[in-house]
C-alpha cells in the first residue's frame, strides 16, 4: 500500500510508464493522483489519504455512505474514478467544518444524537447538507429524497437533524444581515464600505 | 512517569464471573504490551481497571463493551461515573481492548464482560461497574480521609471532588496518588440509592458524537497497519463448495496485486469454527487493485452436497416436517382432549424467512502475526471468541494477542460470530505478512450465519363462550444451532422456540413441539433472535383469535394476561415474566394509538406486543394502503425495560427498533436456488430508506423501578406482527408470510 502522506504525494513527479497525473482539491489541499485512473474517489481518499470518514457500504452507488461533494454537489464517491476528477473540487466530511466550528448540520447531528453504530452518518450528513444548499426549508418530502440508507434506523433523528440544521442556518444567516445591516448604518448607510 | 513505576497501585479487577477481584500490583507489571500506552500516558494516575484522574482533574473512563450502535460507549461509563460521582460533562471515555490475562486462578478477564449480545451489557454493568465506580470512589474518599484527619463518614463527593464537611473541596486529581495506595475494603462498597442518582436516568448524548460526525470516528475498517496488504476473498456461492481450479493470470497482471491463493472451505457437515467458505484469495497494495483483481479471476466450482437446495424446496419440506411427531418444547395439559371438547379450533400458518444482517460495515479484519505474538484490530461484538480463534489457529497462548475492538459499523447478531477474523488469519498466514481483510456487500450477504428459516402452525381451541381453551405451537425450522460447536447440547428448537413464551403458563392446555428442518445454509442469532423469529406467528394469531370470535385484540391479549402476576421463564431474560408488566406496555400502547376509535377512512390499526430479554414492549401502527403503496401514519412504541440508564439511548434503540423491525417485515429475506443465496445487493435485499419509513416513531418508556433489562433487542419483534394487524384491519387482507410487501402485492 502506498504510503502516501499527503504532502508526499503531492509532489511526487510522475514516472514515464505512469498514466498522466490527475491534479483535484481536496478539503481546499491540492493532491496529484499518479495511480490507476479507474481508482474510485472512494479508494484514493481512503487507502491513499487515510481520510476514512467517507465509508464503503455497497460499492454500486445504492447507501450512500460514501456521500462526497465534487464541485459543491453530493456524489457517491465509490461510483466516480479519478479520471473524472482532473481539476474538480472534492469535499470530504473531514473538510466539512471550519476548523473547530462545525456546520450547523454537524452542530445539529449532535444537538439530535442522531447516530447510532455512526458508520452510515458521514454520508447522511454530506447529503443533507447538499439537501439545504437547494431547500433552505426542506418540507418532510423534500428530506424524504434523501436516499442515503441507515441499518439502524435514525431516520426519524435525521428528519430532526435536518429541520434543526435547517433553522441554526436561517439563524446565522439572520444574525450576519443584521450585523451586516449593524455596520452599513455605522457607515452612513453607503453600501460599499459595508464591508470595511 | 517516574512516580508512577515506582508507585505501587491498586488493581480493581473483575473476574470473568464478574466477581469483584481485588489486588494490588505493582505499577510496573501493569505496564505490559497488553495494556496500550495511551491508556498510561504521562499526566494522569489509574485508580483500578476502568478509571484514571488526569492532572488537570479531569476523569478517563475506560468503556469495555463492543460499540455496535446499542450506545454501550456512553452508557457503561455512566455507571462507572454515577458511583465515583464524576462531572459526566466532564469526563472523557476510552474504548478499553479485550482484557484477556492470565491471573493466579487462571484465566480471566481484567474488565470483565466484554462481548455485545442478549442485551444484557447493561444488566451485567449494573452489578459490577457501579460497584467498579465506587471502589474508586471509596478510595478517594479515604485518601482525603487521611488527608483531613477525618472519619470517611463525614466526607461527601460531588463532580470529582470530595467535600470536607466545612464545605471546602478537594479535586480528586489531588487524591488520586494517595488513593492508590490503600488498599480497598473487603467487602462491597454499598451502593446509591435511586434518588441520589445524578448521571443515571439523565439523557447523555452519544459520548463520540463529534468524532463521529467529523469523520475522524475509526471504525475497524478505517483500521490500517504499516505493512499490511488488503486481501478480498472470491468464495464459493454454492453451500459447502469447493474450488475445483483456478486460472488467474488476468489478475496477477493488474498492478498492485501482490499474491493470489485458495483458501480451503471448512469440511462439510464440520462445526463452522474456522472460515465460512472456500475461495480464492487476491491479496494487494490496496482495495482497488485487490477487487480489480478479483473481478479477473476465473473459478470452476465445484458444487457441495447442497446443490439442490431451494426457497421452493425448503417450504416443501417444512409442510412435510409438521406432519411428523416432532420434539417437545412444553406440554401443559391435554391438548388433543381439549381439541376434541372444543366447540370451535382456528388453525393459521406463518412463514418467516431467512435474513442476513448486512452490517453496514462489512466484516473486516487487521491482523499481523508475529512469531510470538498477534494484533488483531476491528470491530467485534465477541471478543472472547475472535481471541479463541486466533489461538486455535496460530497455536499462540491468549494472554499474547492483542485484541483492539473499534467502534462497529453494525452488529445485530453479526459479530457474534469470528469467521472472518478466522478468514483473515488464514491469509496473512499464507501471505506471511499482516493483512487487512476486506468483504463487500455482495460477500456480505451471500456468506452469513442467517436468521433461521421457520414455518410456525398455531392452534387455538375455543370454548362455547370463546374462551381459548388450548394452544397449540408447531415450529419447523432450520434450528439456530446448526454447526456451532459451542450449542452442540443444546435442543433443536433452541433459538427457534421458547417454552415458556405467551400464552404458555395462560392457557390450560398447550402444546409446543419443534421440527428440525435440513438446510446446508450457515445459521445464528439476528437481533433478538427467537423473538423475532416467532413473535409475529403468535401476535398475528392472537389477532386472527379476536376477528374471529368478534373480540377487541387488547381486550383478548388482556383477558389472557389475566391479573398481574409473575410466572417462571426459563429462557433467557428470566427467571420471571410479568404479565402485568406486558398488560401496562399494551394498555398504554392501545391508549396511545387511540385504539377504540373507529376509522372510516381506508386506515387501519394494529397493535402487538411482547417479552424480549427480561424487556417488555408493545407497538401498534396505523396505516392504509392505497394500491401497492402502503403508508404508515402513526407508530407507537411502549416499552418499560426496568429502570433506564440513559433514556437518550433507550429511546435510540426503540426507534431503530422500529424502524429496523419495519425495514425488515416489508421487505427483507434471504432465499436459496440451487443451493446457492440469490441476494447481492441493497438492490434484492432493499434495507428500508427514509421516505418509505414513519416520519415518526413515538416512543413511551414506562417508568421503571426494576433492574434495567438492556434495550438493544426489545424494540423490534412487535414490530412485524403489528405492522401485519394493522393491513388487515385496513384492507381485511391478512399477511402471514414475510416479507410483507411480495406478499401484499400478490394478495391485493
Amino acid at each position: 500500500m502506498p504510503q502516501a502522506n499527503a504532502k508526499v504525494d503531492k509532489e511526487a513527479a510522475p514516472a514515464a510508464a505512469e498514466p498522466a497525473p490527475i491534479e483535484l482539491t481536496i478539503n481546499g489541499e491540492t493532491f496529484r493522483h499518479t495511480g490507476a485512473p479507474d481508482m474510485p474517489l472512494l479508494w484514493y481518499l481512503r487507502d491513499v489519504l487515510r481520510l476514512t470518514g467517507s465509508k464503503f457500504g455497497c460499492g454500486v452507488g445504492q447507501c450512500g455512505a460514501c456521500t462526497v461533494h465534487v464541485g459543491g454537489k453530493a456524489q457517491r464517491s465509490c461510483l466516480v474514478p479519478m479520471s473524472a476528477l482532473s481539476g474538480q473540487a472534492v469535499t470530504t466530511i473531514e473538510g466539512l467544518a471550519n476548523g473547530d466550528d462545525l456546520h450547523a448540520v454537524q452542530q445539529a447531528w449532535i444537538e439530535e444524537d442522531v447516530p447510532q453504530c455512526g458508520y452510515c452518518q458521514a454520508g447522511q450528513i454530506m447529503a443533507a447538507v447538499d439537501l439545504l444548499k437547494r431547500k433552505a426549508q426542506p418540507s418532510d418530502a423534500d428530506i424524504g429524497q434523501l436516499t442515503n440508507l441507515c441499518r439502524c434506523g435514525t431516520y426519524p433523528r435525521i428528519r430532526k437533524a435536518v429541520k434543526r440544521a435547517a433553522q441554526l442556518m436561517a439563524e446565522a444567516k439572520a444574525n450576519e444581515a443584521k450585523s451586516a445591516d449593524a455596520r452599513t448604518r455605522m457607515h452612513d448607510g453607503k453600501p460599499g464600505e459595508a464591508k470595511s | 512517569m517516574s512516580g508512577l513505576t515506582r508507585r505501587q497501585f491498586i488493581s480493581v479487577m473483575l473476574s470473568a464471573s464478574g466477581a469483584l477481584v481485588v489486588g494490588v500490583r505493582s505499577a510496573a507489571a501493569s505496564v505490559t504490551p497488553q495494556v496500550p500506552m495511551d491508556l498510561l500516558g504521562e499526566p494522569l494516575t489509574s485508580l483500578g481497571a476502568f478509571v484514571r484522574v488526569e492532572r488537570n482533574n479531569r476523569i478517563v473512563i475506560g468503556a469495555r463493551g463492543c460499540e455496535i450502535g446499542q450506545g454501550v460507549i456512553t452508557s457503561l461509563p455512566m455507571l462507572i461515573a454515577e458511583e465515583l460521582d464524576a462531572d459526566w460533562n466532564r469526563v472523557r471515555v476510552e474504548q478499553l481492548p479485550y482484557g484477556y490475562e492470565v491471573g493466579p486462578d487462571g484465566p480471566t478477564n481484567r474488565y470483565g464482560p466484554q462481548g455485545a449480545g442478549g442485551s444484557t451489557s447493561i444488566t451485567d454493568g449494573w452489578k459490577d461497574l457501579r460497584q467498579a465506580g465506587a471502589v474508586a470512589r471509596w478510595l478517594l474518599v479515604e485518601a482525603a480521609a487521611q488527608h483531613w484527619q477525618l472519619p470517611h463518614e463525614r466526607l461527601d463527593t460531588e463532580a470529582g471532588h470530595v467535600v470536607h464537611p466545612d464545605g471546602t473541596r478537594l479535586p480528586y486529581a489531588e487524591l488520586v496518588e494517595r488513593a492508590a495506595g490503600i488498599l480497598p475494603p473487603a467487602e462491597p462498597v454499598p451502593l446509591k440509592k435511586p434518588a441520589q442518582f445524578r448521571v443515571i436516568g439523565k439523557p447523555a448524548r452519544t459520548i463520540d458524537a463529534r468524532a463521529i460526525v467529523t469523520g475522524r470516528a475509526t471504525f475497524g475498517i478505517d483500521s490500517y497497519l504499516g505493512g499490511a496488504l488488503v486481501a478480498v476473498m472470491k468464495r464459493c456461492p454454492h453451500l459447502d463448495g469447493s474450488v475445483e481450479s483456478v486460472d488467474d493470470a488476468e489478475t496477477r497482471k493488474v498492478a498492485g496485486v501482490r499474491e493470489v491463493f485458495v483458501i480451503d472451505g471448512p469440511v462439510p457437515g464440520s462445526s463452522f469454527d474456522t472460515n465460512l467458505a472456500a475461495g480464492v484469495a487476491v491479496v494487494a497494495d490496496n482495495t482497488w487493485a485487490a477487487l480489480k483483481g478479483r473481478n479477473a479471476l476465473k473459478v470452476n466450482w465445484k458444487p457441495g452436497p447442497w446443490a439442490e437446495e431451494s426457497a421452493a424446496k425448503l417450504e416443501a419440506q417444512a409442510a412435510e416436517a409438521l406432519k411428523g411427531d416432532g420434539t417437545v418444547v412444553r406440554s401443559d395439559g391435554d391438548m388433543a382432549a381439549a381439541r376434541k371438547a372444543a366447540k370451535r379450533t382456528l388453525e393459521a400458518r406463518y412463514q418467516v424467512p431467512f435474513l442476513a444482517h448486512a452490517t453496514m460495515e462489512p466484516p473486516h479484519a487487521l491482523i499481523k502475526l508475529e512469531p510470538d505474538r498477534a494484533l488483531f484490530i476491528g470491530a467485534l461484538q465477541n471478543p472472547d471468541g475472535a481471541s479463541s480463534v486466533i489461538a486455535d489457529l496460530t497455536g499462540l497462548p491468549r494472554e499474547k494477542i492483542e485484541i483492539r475492538m473499534t467502534r462497529a459499523g453494525g452488529g445485530f447478531g453479526r459479530r457474534l460470530e469470528n469467521d472472518y477474523v478466522a478468514e483473515a488469519v488464514m491469509i496473512a498466514k499464507k501471505a506471511g505478512k499482516p493483512i487487512k481483510l476486506f468483504w463487500t456487500r455482495d460477500d456480505d450477504l451471500a456468506h452469513d450465519f442467517y436468521r433461521p428459516y421457520g414455518l410456525h402452525q398455531l392452534s387455538a381451541t375455543l370454548d362455547r363462550k370463546n374462551q381459548v381453551t388450548g394452544f397449540a405451537h408447531l415450529c419447523a425450522a432450520t434450528s439456530m444451532n446448526y454447526r456451532i460447536a459451542r450449542k452442540k447440547e443444546r435442543p433443536p428448537g433452541a433459538g427457534c422456540l421458547e417454552a415458556d413464551d405467551f400464552p404458555a403458563g395462560l392457557v390450560p392446555n398447550l402444546d409446543k413441539r419443534f421440527f428440525s428442518l435440513e438446510s446446508g445454509l450457515p445459521r445464528g442469532p439476528w437481533r433478538a433472535p427467537l423473538h423475532t423469529f416467532h413473535a409475529f406467528a403468535v401476535q398475528s394469531f392472537i389477532d386472527e383469535i379476536a376477528v374471529e370470535t368478534k373480540q377487541d385484540a387488547v381486550d383478548l391479549r388482556l383477558k389472557l394476561l389475566g391479573e398481574a402476576r409473575e410466572l417462571d421463564y426459563s429462557g433467557h431474560g428470566g427467571p420471571k415474566f410479568d404479565t402485568g408488566r406486558l398488560a401496562a406496555v399494551l394498555t398504554r400502547c392501545a391508549d396511545a394509538i387511540d385504539w377504540k376509535r373507529k376509522r372510516t377512512d381506508g386506515r387501519g390499526v394494529g397493535i402487538a406486543c411482547h417479552f424480549t430479554f427480561g424487556g417488555y414492549a408493545a407497538h401498534a401502527f396505523e396505516v392504509s394502503v392505497d394500491g401497492r403503496d402502503l403508508r404508515i401514519h402513526r407508530a407507537i412504541c411502549v416499552v418499560d425495560v426496568g429502570r433506564v440508564v440513559n433514556p437518550l439511548g433507550v429511546d435510540a434503540m426503540m426507534v431503530g427498533g422500529t424502524i429496523d423491525g419495519i425495514s425488515t417485515a416489508l421487505n427483507l429475506a434471504i432465499t436459496l436456488k440451487d443451493g446457492q443465496v440469490q441476494q447481492s445487493s441493497f438492490g434484492d435485499y432493499p434495507i428500508g430508506r427514509m421516505a418509505q419509513m414513519p416520519n415518526e416513531v413515538e416512543v413511551i418508556v414506562l417508568p421503571s423501578e426494576n433492574e434495567p433489562s438492556g434495550a438493544g433487542e426489545m424494540g423490534i419483534p412487535s414490530v412485524a406482527p403489528a405492522l401485519a394487524n394493522a393491513i388487515y384491519a385496513a384492507t381485511t387482507v391478512r399477511v402471514r408470510k414475510l416479507p410483507i410487501l411480495p406478499e401484499l402485492g400478490r394478495r391485493l
